[in-house]
């Protein structure tokens, strides 16, 4: 009976030991779901591992991990869970892969920002490496711990990683460019959650065109063939709307410096953009904060590539349905004043808001994705120019439920 | 599913690492499909032929086109057939079942050995191909509402599935595969792999050919890097070409056979030309770029 007890006890303490396993490779990034944890049980209990560590490795990463791109973390995690049988990977490296994960941005109150106010980038080097030294694992959210989404995001600064203009801009830019360099590098890698779903709400915008253009005036071959021969031989016509897809779109995209922590999403959507081969026309122009009497060609935004507005408004009928993404935040002049644009050798004889407007007005469908989280738009540093695109375009939140959101508002009549 | 497994352990034209042989006997013994990634030119393809001649099973390969549907893989119903018959009344057209033609998994259902099926490269189908096929991986039978046939898999088949990350493949599709990632062989197994093909080549020039090719991937700005079968041919080639070991650590000929990109044929001959392989690898080793 005792031996018994032992046994069962032996077994509980196997299967929880395992568990935490489970839970640490999740916490380390890698995507294990329960249906593969199931499935790792059964080999293991059919003794697939061999009895050997290394055998357990090699199984548990076929069946629980799926991507080339996750192998990385998968080592990590197994070697933190097996005491560190190898030597761990460089730090930085593991530091730049902990960024990678990042959690949404998180606001800083004014308050909570005056705490900060007056460290120095030596001391903040000098703080990062003590952490670094006492940290061993990825971490996220909280406060203390290299990680993001935490008051400790990008070099524990604790602003907005936004790269909104505040206070200790100088502390914020280079932990944030390490951090979105490295995003950008994770999504040409393939590691792309994001993209397939952003293609997938984006072939709404398909379905629309086809649904309201055009009677039913063409043969369909295949369906008439199978029609008629289903009923062996009786003739059966099967007329169908052209295929012609009408779905044409203008990209318009904010290439701003205070875009770059927003790279890796913005990113996943032109990827998806560019893949969505059912569009009858797609276009991409770029702008710098706001579109004034030019847009850009090209990202770098410079005068070789520019059109006149006027130019590209003529060029595009107004059913070319326009996205428009960008964070819409910038000082309040940049909107509302001659010559108020950001690039001081660039003058502007109308507001930009004129100019938001007045595209507004050629379009019939227009949104703005914004790719701040919604919940700070009233919150954030651009609060007040954001507010004021919003009276001119609809303002969607740039995730895969607001991007139907959109695309609903984009088949829509406008207001 | 069915008493003993036969284990596989590569086969003599097809070297396969011990990581790799794993994933195949797991993927076997639990029934799930195992899904293959890695470089164009790993082998992929090659592991499925392997992997039937080895285990002494048939094996079926469904090419995947971008117009492949899921529900080609299970049947297709020849209403166009069945039209012509009915034209000319020679035939009993009212027997629905003799118009209706197994695709490559309802096949592989209805063999009466199991046998090995290879989904060749998965994701250049549409993005919602993979799910379409779940539910008849999963219970490996589907039914065929013209005639109220159910197909059964008499044998759960062997089921290899290449992909070449085209396409981002669906999660839920993901969650049920077995992956196994080939990596690009290193210059060991690569001369394995070359004398496994021309076992009786002259073992210098192979070395020597090894390197060059190692050097040119190495180089970061190609646009199409040489794989494991460019470099085969290329060995063929050299020898055919009575080119000597020595010849390749200042020229290489019949480089053509290893790049296809204009761009980077003349990128490759300026390279040789500033520093050229001989000059970088003391010491070195063969470093991988990706």
């Amino acid at each position: 009976m005792k031996e018994m007890d032992g046994k069962a006890r032996y077994r509980k303490e196997k299967t929880a030991m395992f568990i935490d396993f489970f839970y640490l490779l999740r916490s380390y990034g890698v995507p294990v779901s329960i249906t593969e944890w199931m499935t790792l049980t059964e080999s293991l209990s059919r003794g697939m591992a061999q009895s050997s560590l290394t055998g357990f490795y090699y199984l548990a990463r076929a069946v629980l991990v799926k991507s080339e791109t996750h192998f990385d973390r998968y080592d990590m995690a197994f070697a933190h869970y097996f005491n560190d049988i190898e030597t761990p990977v460089e730090l930085t490296e593991k530091v730049l892969q902990w960024l990678e994960n990042a959690l949404p941005p998180r606001q800083i109150s004014p308050g909570e920002r005056q705490q900060f106010q007056n460290w120095d980038l030596d001391e903040l080097r000098r703080q990062l490496e003590q952490r670094l030294e006492e940290q061993t694992e990825e971490h996220h959210g909280g406060d203390t711990w290299v990680g993001t989404g935490g008051t400790s995001r990008f070099g524990h600064s604790g602003y907005h990683p936004a790269g909104i203009r505040i206070d200790g801009e100088g502390i914020n830019q280079s932990a944030v460019q390490v951090a979105a360099q490295r995003n950008f590098q994770g999504f040409r890698t393939d590691r792309t959650i994001g993209v397939r779903q952003f293609e997938i709400a984006l072939r709404k915008l398909r379905q629309l065109s086809s649904k309201y253009e055009g009677p039913r005036e063409e043969l369909e071959m295949d369906e008439t063939i199978k029609k008629t021969g289903e009923k062996a031989g009786l003739l059966h016509l099967v007329w169908t709307r052209g295929r012609k897809n009408l779905v044409k779109v203008a990209l318009v995209m904010d290439s701003g410096g205070s875009m770059l922590p927003y790279m890796n999403i913005c990113s996943q959507l032109f990827t998806a953009m560019n893949r969505s081969s059912h569009f009858k026309d797609l276009r991409f122009l770029y702008f710098h904060n706001c579109v004034y009497q030019h847009i850009y060609t090209d990202p770098s935004c410079r005068m070789d590539s520019a059109i006149k507005t006027v130019d590209f408004l003529r060029m595009l009928e107004p059913d070319y349905k326009v996205i428009f993404l960008g964070d819409a935040s910038m000082a309040p002049s940049e909107l509302t004043m001659v010559d108020g644009s950001i690039d001081w050798s660039y003058s502007n004889d109308e507001p930009g808001i004129t100019w938001l407007k007045r595209i507004a007005g050629h379009f019939d469908h227009a949104v703005w994705l914004n790719p701040i989280p919604a919940k700070f738009w009233d919150r954030t540093t651009g609060s007040y120019t954001i507010s004021m695109i919003r009276q001119v375009f609809p303002m969607y939140e740039l995730s895969v439920e607001d991007l139907e959101e959109a695309i609903k508002k984009l088949k829509a009549r406008r207001w | 599913m069915q008493g003993k497994q036969a284990f596989y352990s590569g086969t003599n034209d097809y070297i396969a690492s011990e990581e790799l042989q794993n994933s195949v006997n797991v993927a076997a013994a639990l029934g799930r499909p195992l899904l293959i990634k890695g470089e164009p030119g790993t082998g992929k393809t090659m592991l499925a032929q392997s992997i039937s001649e080895g285990l002494g099973k048939r094996l079926l390969i469904w090419n995947i086109k971008s117009t492949t549907k899921a529900k080609d893989g299970l049947y297709v119903y020849d209403t166009v057939q069945r039209l012509y018959d009915s034209q000319f009344g020679d035939h009993d057209v009212s027997d629905i079942s003799q118009y209706i033609k197994l695709g490559k998994l309802g096949e592989a259902f209805q063999s009466e050995q199991q046998v090995v099926l290879l989904i060749d490269e998965i994701d250049k189908a549409d993005i919602e191909f993979p799910n379409d096929l779940l539910w008849e991986l999963d219970i490996m039978s589907f039914d065929i509402p013209e005639t109220g046939e159910t197909v059964q898999a008499r044998h759960r088949p062997i089921v290899i599935i290449t992909s070449n990350a085209e396409k981002e493949l669906p999660d839920a599709f993901l969650r049920r595969c077995i992956f196994h990632y080939i990596a690009f062989p290193d210059s060991p197994m690569m001369a394995e792999i070359v004398r496994v093909h021309y076992p009786d080549l002259q073992q210098k020039l192979v070395n020597q050919a090894i390197e060059a090719f190692y050097w040119i991937r190495s180089i970061g700005s190609l646009q199409k890097k040489p794989s494991t079968s460019e470099l085969l041919d290329w060995v063929q080639a050299l020898a055919i070409g009575g080119v000597s070991p020595d010849q390749l650590t200042g020229e290489l000929p019949f480089l053509g056979v290893l790049l296809k990109k204009d761009r980077d044929f003349e990128h490759i001959l300026r390279q040789l030309h500033n520093q050229g392989p001989q000059k970088k690898t003391s010491g070195a080793g063969f470093r991988r770029s990706w």
